[in-house]
């Protein structure tokens, strides 16, 4: 379960640290068991503390135009553009 | 320099009308606070001092002061959370992750307080995106609280906030910017003796700070009283466009409503809150908090908060799924640290798994466990479900009082590594904070007392969604009544 | 119900092929949906990107209405159900060119439900395929894979470009049927003005569903085939996918569900590199963005804009002015063209102005590779055109050389018809001597020819041929052929 989790987060977790992991992951979700002890039938999710209508911006180009603070911190640039790795598709 | 004319001892509104009478310049002011910083490495509360930044915006600010042209923060230092992008300085969340990232950009909440005449110091210590309630999982190391006991054993600041508070405590600053998401702000402070205010959720944009959870987050300060809290709120808050959810409600001088009154005050004592094996010194405290207020002319009510005990496990799903969709734009494509891979999706994990610190990893692990295919309604949805339950409590709790009044945390600082070994129990000390970030409530903890250690203890005082002056001139009242005027011994100052 | 045609014929029987598409339509807007970047096609790259669409730390989105109103609108083309409260979710996964770690889209509760579109099938028939929903989403970057030789880049320009994400019903059963829905998709939303819907540019491009069953039989295991960005491509890659698929099965196999790719050159779909998890998206509300709401009046205020639309149009043409199913297709397939037409026709014979649109200004700016509004014939002298003929000054002959100098590069493009034929003298003689004259002429000339006409009339043609030839085209043909049959003694047929 943790190795598929970590490949799904993207995040490389060495062997040996697997288990550990394993162990307090478990933990926490026995921890968090408890909720299903309430009762929520009908009860709408809370998704934000803000309940008012969504606030809207106008159809103006107001930003942009500004590449090299884009890429400033690009690990890695050529020509404009940030490079990767090539990706196979 | 005699104790008595060391400008750090001011608190932020003394040295604000300090620099207005002209008893001194924001370049004395600003100089006291540097040579502080410099000899405070031993509590790594910056990770990052600007003392040329500093001098060039008290330069400017003594010129507005001449001129009688200043602002109403104009000339006074503060300390800045590493979780706030500031243009041209280095902003990490204390991540290794972010490597040397250097925004082009200034979080509105800084741009509001430089607008307003304060002047940055430097960047905080946290924990790693603010994941952590000791300020031990940072990637500079952990903060040092600068109190401690007679056996000077290392204890934590609190967090995720540490670096704020530790600051504040040290007077490495006249006050500091911080987050809370689950408590960061208000726990570091109790553990520091200091006072941390966080605002109802929208009071400030989060434009430009380093998202954890985006429906728990918000920014507010820490700072040495109830009144220094006001006065940086003030600047800090505000509507901005940038960010839908941040209100757009005009900002009232907070300062103006500390009256010192509130007779006929109704202050909720929440019975949930009395948990297990809460340390006998808290629940006196608290007790006393109540007489202090009955005192002052409010009425104590019991009320109940049912939900209270599902706040943390509901916490600990929405919070680490919400992180886990927020920490994917750090992938070392844009900017940050690196790491090469295989392929592209090896160069992902890499740079993550070397990034991302253990604390971090493992609320990743858990949020994108918690969203993942046939989970989702059992955790995620749950959660959400339970977090509307927990907000109706406070709508009916608010039905019967004004304020909230509870402890702050369920112990003083405690030693480093002390919870290292169990995520589980670190995840306790947000127990008392949690609820209010679940319910877009404001909070604020006010140092009350000493434990037997010596150690500051705090209460919190809970208020109705943007009460915010009711709040503070509650915790004012409060902090009056205290009367704590403990300081730490300066073992670390290395002048 | 299934056409019969459009089975496929195995080695084990007939099989069906079933098509679900899912359209990206880039919604016309000025900025980006989250951010106030701009989205006009061919900046340099990374030049048409906010820190919001670049994703550092701390961006946080905010939605342009103009979107939401271009989504509603079209939901309301598409005569589908309009949701007054929407969420935005997150759809996380990792690529390169999506700089959040995630797409903002629309998952459990999109903008627009159910709706429907008629299309229209060769031979004049009508088939109503279903839409499932439309929701709003950003588009993702571009990657270029092939400027370096270890080396993606990656140009965000694109990213935070708002798109719709239209998904149809499994109701469509041959290439035919998928292109012509797309034909169909891509003239409303032209019509509405929510999508530009060119193709080369991307602006438009579709995620085609194929699976193949025998009638009658559940649905068969699809394929997802991804960004097919051309009509034709969509039914190559339609064709060949089923072909595979029913290749597979009838050799024993099974059809996987996954994701494939159309590579134009060789004319065939190909597996993606499969991720197994990489389908667990992880959808969940976007806790930066509200709920989307409005009102009905605000869905009201959009409908009493909307345009007439094709089918209403194609109805319209065909019930006024009593075109042809076929000729009224065309001419609705663009507003533009449309708008040309109806110009020309105002006030004349509607048929004659429709065949000479379609027959020559169509047929001209295909050849031409241009779009009406770059016609160098404008609607009105398409329409004298027509009067030209239809007053006997010219005949249909002339007209059509005529247009051709009116269109043509050259010193008479652009110019007005009677001009032209004032000026070259190409007006028709109807004068009977002088018609007469030419007859005799050609009669005298050709006697053997005057003998064969008599035993077979139908080389009269021939005559009516030379005299018109010897006229230079300017004769009235009817009293041409009246004459040369009168001279011959022939009876007119
Ligand atoms: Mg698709
Ligand atoms: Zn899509």
């Amino acid at each position: 379960m943790v190795r598929r989790i970590a490949g799904l987060a993207r995040i490389q977790v060495a062997e040996e640290k697997l288990p550990g992991l394993a162990r307090e992951l478990s933990a926490i979700l026995g921890f968090v068991e408890q909720l299903s002890e309430v009762d929520t039938q009908g009860v709408h999710p809370y998704t934000s503390p803000v309940e008012t209508q969504i606030k809207a911006r106008a159809d103006e180009v107001t930003d942009g135009g500004y590449p090299d603070d884009i890429l400033a911190n690009a690990p890695e640039k050529d020509d404009g553009y940030f490079a990767v790795p090539k990706v196979v598709e | 320099m005699t104790q008595d004319s060391d400008l750090t001892r001011l608190t932020l509104a003394q040295a604000r009308d300090g620099l207005r009478a002209k008893s001194f310049s924001a370049q004395e002011l600003t100089r006291s606070f540097i040579d502080r910083v410099a000899a405070s490495d031993k509590l790594n509360a910056y990770i990052l001092a600007t003392p040329e930044l500093a001098l060039e915006a008290a330069t400017r600010s003594d010129k507005r002061l001449a001129d009688g042209d200043a602002r109403p923060l104009e000339g006074l230092p503060i300390g800045v959370k590493d979780l706030f992008c500031t243009s041209g300085v280095r902003t990490t969340a204390c991540s290794d992750i972010l490597g040397d990232f250097t925004p082009t950009y200034e979080s509105k909440v800084t741009e509001n307080l430089w607008q307003d005449g304060a002047l940055m110091l430097g960047k905080l210590n946290n924990d790693e995106f603010a994941m952590g309630s000791s300020n031990e999982t940072s990637a500079f190391g952990p903060c040092i609280n600068p109190w401690q006991t007679d056996d000077k054993t290392p204890l934590v600041p609190g967090g995720s906030s540490g670096g704020s508070s530790a600051a504040v405590a040290a007077r490495l600053g006249l006050a500091a910017t911080a987050t809370d998401t689950g408590g960061s702000i208000r726990q570091p402070a109790a553990l520091t003796g200091t006072v941390g205010l966080k605002p109802t959720y929208g009071r400030c944009s989060r434009w430009g700070i380093v998202a954890f959870a985006s429906s728990l987050d918000q920014a507010g300060p820490i700072a040495r009283t109830v009144r220094d809290s006001a006065i940086m709120l003030t600047s800090m808050a505000g509507h901005d466009a940038r960010d839908t959810t941040s209100a757009d409600i005009s900002v009232p001088d907070f300062e103006a409503a500390l009256t010192g009154d509130i007779r006929g005050l109704r202050v909720g004592v929440p019975q949930e809150y009395r948990v297990d094996a809460m340390p006998s010194e808290i629940e006196t405290l608290w007790q006393q908090g109540m007489d202090w207020m009955r005192d002052a002319g409010a009425e104590i009510v019991d009320v109940s908060l049912p939900h209270t005990k599902y706040a943390l496990p509901a916490y600990y799903i929405i919070a680490p799924a919400e992180a886990s969709s927020n920490l994917a734009r750090y992938d070392g494509v844009r900017y940050g640290a690196r790491k090469p891979g295989a392929d592209i999706d090896d160069m992902y994990a890499q740079t993550r798994g070397a990034g991302f610190g253990e604390e971090v990893q493992r609320r990743l692990l858990i949020g994108t466990y918690a969203l993942s295919a046939g989970y989702y309604d059992a955790y995620y949805l749950k959660a959400l479900q339970v977090r509307r339950l927990i907000a109706q409590d406070f709508e009916k709790a608010y039905e019967k009082c004004d304020v909230l009044l509870t402890p702050t945390t369920p112990s003083a600082a405690f030693a480093l590594d002390k919870a290292q070994a169990d995520p589980l129990e670190m995840y306790l000390n947000d127990v008392f904070t949690v609820t209010v970030n679940l319910a877009g409530l404001p909070g604020i903890s006010v140092p009350a007392g000493l434990d037997a250690n010596g150690l500051p203890l705090g209460l919190q005082l809970i208020g109705k969604a943007f009460g915010e002056e009711e709040l503070l001139r509650a915790a004012e009242v409060l902090e009056t009544a205290a009367g704590f005027s403990s300081e730490p011994t300066e073992w670390w100052n290395a002048s | 119900m299934t056409e019969k045609t459009n089975l496929i014929a195995g080695v084990t029987g007939d099989w069906e092929i079933v098509i679900g598409l899912e359209v990206h339509a880039q919604v016309t807007s000025d900025a980006k949906l989250f951010s106030g970047a701009a989205t006009t096609f061919g900046a340099e790259p990374n030049t048409q990107v906010s820190l919001v669409d670049a994703a550092m730390p701390g961006m946080l989105p905010v939605i342009n209405w103009k979107c939401v109103e271009q989504a509603v609108r079209t939901g309301l083309g598409l005569k589908a159900q309009i949701n007054r409260y929407s969420v935005f979710d997150r759809k996380n996964y990792f690529y390169p060119d999506l700089p959040q770690g995630y797409q903002i889209s629309q998952y459990l509760q999109p903008i627009v439900g159910e709706g429907e579109i008629e299309i229209d099938l060769e031979g004049g028939a009508v088939k109503t395929v279903g839409i499932e929903r439309l929701h709003l989403e950003q588009d993702a970057g571009k990657s270029l894979h092939d400027q370096h030789p270890d080396l993606s880049f990656v140009d965000l320009n694109r990213s935070g470009v708002a798109l719709m994400e239209i998904v149809s019903r499994p109701d469509m059963h041959s290439a035919g049927e998928a292109q012509a829905y797309v034909k169909k998709l891509r003239a409303i939303l032209r019509y509405l003005g929510t999508c530009d819907g060119n193709m080369e540019q991307g602006s438009m491009r579709a995620d085609v569903n194929v699976s193949v069953r025998k009638p009658g039989d559940e649905l068969g295991t699809r394929c997802e085939i991804k960004n097919v960005n051309s009509i034709r491509f969509i039914g190559q890659a339609i064709e060949h996918e089923a072909r595979r698929q029913i290749d597979v099965i009838e050799d024993g196999g099974k059809i996987n569900q996954e994701t494939r790719l159309f590579d134009p050159k060789r004319g065939e779909t190909r597996s993606m590199r499969s991720k197994e998890e990489a389908h667990d998206y992880r959808y969940f509300p976007d806790p930066d963005l509200l709920p989307l709401t409005f009102s009905a009046e605000f869905v009201d205020d959009i409908a009493r804009t909307l345009p007439e639309l094709p089918d209403d149009k194609k109805k319209r043409f065909m019930d006024d002015y009593g075109l042809s199913a076929y000729d009224a297709g065309v001419l609705v397939s663009e507003a533009e063209n449309a708008d040309f037409f109806e110009l020309a026709a105002k006030g004349r014979d509607a048929k004659a102005t429709a065949n000479m649109v379609i027959g020559s200004v169509f047929a001209g700016l295909n050849k031409a590779g241009l779009t009406i509004a770059d016609s160098p014939v404008q609607a009105e002298q398409v329409g004298q055109l027509v009067d030209l003929i239809s007053d006997q000054t010219i005949s249909s002959r002339i007209a059509k050389d005529v247009f051709d100098l009116m269109f043509d590069e050259g010193s008479d493009q652009g110019r007005d018809p009677s001009d032209i034929v004032e000026e070259k003298g190409l007006k028709q003689v109807t004068d009977t001597g002088a018609i007469e004259a030419a007859v005799d002429a050609v009669i005298a000339a050709n006697p053997d020819k005057v003998e064969q006409a008599k035993a077979k009339p139908k080389m009269a043609g021939w005559f009516v041929g030379q005299v018109m030839q010897s006229t230079g085209g300017k004769a009235n043909p009817q009293a041409v052929n009246q004459l040369v049959l009168a001279k011959l003694g022939i009876e007119d047929q």
